[in-house]
């Protein structure tokens, strides 16, 4: 028993070491999968991307696209060739900033190799497809050239609105390929990577804290107020409050870090701000299977659901009610009328349908992943169900991996799902239902939709290709292959009279580099 | 001692390759690949995915490939943490849970060591109750119910403690405490019922006869012999918490290995749940030595063969 004191003591050494303190500390969520530009795909990380790698264009604190590395471009009369010209940038490093940096960067973001999840985002630019996915391996066939190192040309396949919205992710960022070159699978990590954004990254505890620390060599440094960010990686939702209360985090952004059971408690609070985003909560319907294959029987379900009630009982984070799948406003685009509760009209349609008072309707089960309020929102429909239509439905839970692998595999009847905006544009979402698309998943198919969609995807006029979409979402609300049900919000918890350049938007971007103390600093 | 301890390590290595085994064999048999997201990606992309981790072949090339590595003390690369390997997180993450889960180990022993002795010294008095109280509510109250309160009272109301983190001695106060209440309390019931066993024994008469102190006859004699179940107790509960607790790391937001025990499953991060499951049975069968060599120093009767 003696030595049991001299361990704890030695075992004391173990204890992190202190890191200096940071001006700014926010909760950022879960631990970042990775650092990695072009294969990010979470919040917690591109968050954190954008604050260490810059693209050809930048978001402000409102989420309107500005300059970012390119410093002006041209667009040509079709809509199809964007010429950019890049300002004297440098990396983290002081090297110079090129336009075969993004080139170069561009190409290992498409190689199949690199396995980018986003790299549909560079899809617009001519051959990046099929470069994608192995069908062309000749790079110089793409649409991108760098005809001297400050312009970058680009070459779309039709004119693409939202371009520029895509030249602010980070699957097309540039990323400094000699750093990767010289470090391999380490490039990423603190004292070896090389940014070009506001932020350097000054260390990385797994599942504690990443440091930012603000980049000399960035070319508005002097606009980038705190010097060092420590962001947290939490996955409590009560630590999170712990730390924001005991003032060790000035910042929540992740809204899963706000516990459900506070929320009508906090809405009063000064510190708590929503927001509705561009993302909605839906149903899907699986047609491949009866009576789903009815449009009739899909409308009723979805006709059947009173939204109001969903979000008034259960979400309570002041969530709008959705009758489209696009939610309003997204790039300036009105849905049309879409799906409302109409009790009456859906005993109609499953009347028409063969389920007079729902009588023979058969016992479907409503798939959702674990959580609770999954569970909550697919009981209350199970309520509504039975009262509206005179069916019953059965709950499925299944754990995360076990619910995509049913989702793709069409093995569900009605299936819980989401969809979060990309890029601000109708097309992000409607584009998810053409024909075989990977994200369809419900087996429905419409060659008018498809087309609808293809025609908008062509149209350089901005009003003319709205009317095409807002034509193939009414399909979408007629045939009802899903049920959109709500729109998300998004939930941030800070003092606004303490922490400045924090705008609430439907994207839900806060750059990092546009954040400031107020005087006096808390 | 030598040759004891050669053939111990003999008899895991076929335990090990079972674990190894079975850990393979269910991870592959679960529905969902760790590489399923909500947005879909083309084949193209997802083959190379497979082919990157060495998750294009048979199970039986696969399975190779992994001992081949093991041979190597190469873990594999995580699915989910890109660019990360499984040694490097649990290079970054074991020593913190190390750590914690020692402090919470010498807590819980000494609390149920001394409240446990205390008890049965004071057997049947108003004493032993409430130690034996004490140690009731610590076994009846959950992780979860403990540290919220310890947080709110000693951290937020008093602010004594930071509420949560990592960095120093004072961040480790508290989870350590949390850590180790329920397993103080278990240790001191076990150790209040064997130190009272021994107390009625032969040979403590025996000493009390010959005009020995009470503290003597506790101290030097019975408190050898009876912590013996406590000390069997301590190879399995060492494991444990020197592994990392899930509830403890998250409340606390301690950035150890326990969050990756159940997250590594649910994310189908084949390589880390082989690689921590490897890591738990190699300390799980280096404790229970440990604790049959200790066995063996406390009680010269039990000779190791």
């Amino acid at each position: 028993m003696r030595v049991l004191p001299v361990l704890f003591c030695l075992l004391l050494g173990g204890c992190g070491r202190a890191l200096p303190p940071a001006d700014f500390t926010f909760i950022n969520g879960a631990e970042p999968e990775t650092l990695d530009p072009h294969v990010v795909t979470g919040q917690p990380e591109i968050r954190l991307c954008e604050a260490l790698f810059e693209g050809l264009t930048s978001r402000d604190g409102r989420g309107a696209i500005i300059p970012g590395i390119a410093e002006k471009w041209d667009v040509s009369a079709d809509g199809r060739v964007y010429t950019f010209h890049l300002r004297a940038a440098r990396w983290s490093n002081g090297d110079p900033l090129t336009s075969a940096d993004f080139l170069n960067s561009w190409r290992r973001a498409l190689e199949p190799l690199t396995a980018s999840e986003y790299a549909y985002q560079y899809y617009p630019i001519v051959n990046a497809q099929a470069y994608n996915t192995g069908a062309l391996s000749d790079f110089a066939e793409v649409g991108v050239k760098a005809p001297d190192p400050q312009t970058l040309r680009v070459t779309l396949s039709a004119p693409t609105p939202y371009f520029l919205d895509l030249c602010a992710c980070s699957t097309l960022a540039p990323i400094h390929l000699g750093a990767m070159k010289q470090w391999g699978e380490d490039w990423i990590k603190p004292g070896k990577l090389v940014t070009d954004g506001p932020y350097t990254l000054g260390a990385w505890r797994i599942n504690d804290r990443i440091t930012l620390v603000k980049n000399p060599h960035y070319w508005r440094a002097r606009d980038v107020a705190f010097r060092r960010i420590d962001a947290l990686s939490l996955s409590s939702a009560t630590t999170a409050f712990n730390l924001f209360h005991s003032g060790e985090a000035g910042l929540i952004l992740d809204k899963s870090m706000v516990p459900a059971f506070f929320i009508d408690a906090l809405r009063s609070k000064s510190y708590f701000h929503s927001q509705p985003i561009y993302g909605t909560y839906f149903y899907r319907f699986n047609v491949t299977r009866k009576p789903l294959k009815d449009p009739r029987v899909r409308l009723a379900l979805a006709l059947a659901v009173d939204r109001k009630r969903l979000v008034d009982r259960i979400t309570r984070a002041g969530e709008p009610p959705a009758g489209t799948f696009v939610p309003p406003g997204i790039g300036g685009y009105t849905p049309p009328e879409g799906m409302s509760y109409d009790p009456a009209r859906a005993r109609k349609l499953l009347a028409a349908a063969g389920f007079p008072g729902g009588k023979g309707f058969p016992v479907l089960s409503v798939l959702y992943n674990s959580s609770e309020q999954n569970e909550q929102i697919a009981t209350e429909i199970q309520d509504m169900w039975r009262e509206n239509l005179g069916i019953s439905i059965e709950l499925r839970n299944q754990e995360w991996k076990v619910y995509l692998n049913s989702l793709s595999e069409l093995d569900y009847d009605i299936a819980r799902s989401s969809w979060v905006a990309d890029y601000p544009d109708p097309n992000t979402f409607l584009d998810c239902f053409m024909s075989g698309r990977g994200n369809n998943r419900t087996g429905w198919s419409s060659a008018r939709y498809d087309g609808l969609i293809e025609e908008a995807c062509r149209q350089p006029d901005r009003a003319a290709r709205y009317a095409l979409f807002r034509q193939a979402e009414e399909i979408l609300s007629q045939e009802a292959p899903i049920a959109p049900l709500y729109n998300y919000v998004a939930i941030s918890i800070y003092r606004p009279d303490h922490l400045g350049g924090f705008f609430p938007n439907a994207m839900d971007e806060h750059p990092l580099r546009e954040l400031f103390w107020r005087e006096p600093a808390p | 001692m030598t040759g004891f301890l050669l053939r111990r390590i003999l008899a895991a290595v076929p335990v090990l390759l079972a674990v190894v085994t079975l850990t393979f064999l269910l991870m592959r048999l679960a529905p969902g690949s760790p590489f399923s997201t909500e947005r879909s990606f083309p084949p193209a992309i997802l083959r190379q995915l497979e082919a990157r981790y060495q998750l294009d072949g048979t199970p039986g090339q696969q399975y190779l490939h992994y001992l081949d590595h093991l041979r190597h003390g190469d873990l594999g690369l995580s699915t989910r943490y890109r660019n990360r390997t499984v040694n490097e997180v649990l290079k970054q993450t074991l020593p913190v849970s190390l750590t914690l889960g020692a402090a919470a180990f010498v807590v819980a022993l000494g609390i149920g060591v001394g409240l446990g002795s205390f008890a049965a010294v004071f057997h049947n008095r108003a004493a032993d109750r409430l130690a034996m109280f004490a140690a009731l509510l610590g076994i009846s109250l959950p992780v979860f119910v403990l540290a919220p309160l310890f947080i709110l009272l000693f951290g937020v109301a008093w602010k004594w403690v930071p509420v949560a983190g990592w960095g120093g001695f004072r961040e480790l106060i508290l989870p350590a405490v949390c850590l180790a209440l329920p397993f103080a309390a278990a240790i001191a019931r076990l150790m209040r019922a064997s130190l009272l066993d021994v107390l009625g024994q032969d040979f403590i008469r025996t000493a009390r006869a010959k005009g020995m102190t009470e503290e003597r006859v506790v101290l030097v004699h019975a408190l050898k012999v009876a912590i013996l179940p406590v000390v069997s107790y301590a190879g399995p509960l060492a494991a444990n918490l020197l592994t990392g607790s899930l509830v403890i790391e998250q409340l606390f937001a301690i950035p150890g290995i326990g969050p990756f025990f159940v997250n590594s499953v649910l994310n189908r991060d084949l390589f880390m749940v082989g690689g921590i499951v490897l890591l738990y049975s190699v300390l799980l069968i280096g404790f229970n030595i440990v604790v049959d060599i200790l066995y063996a120093w406390l009680d010269r009767r039990i000779r190791l063969t």
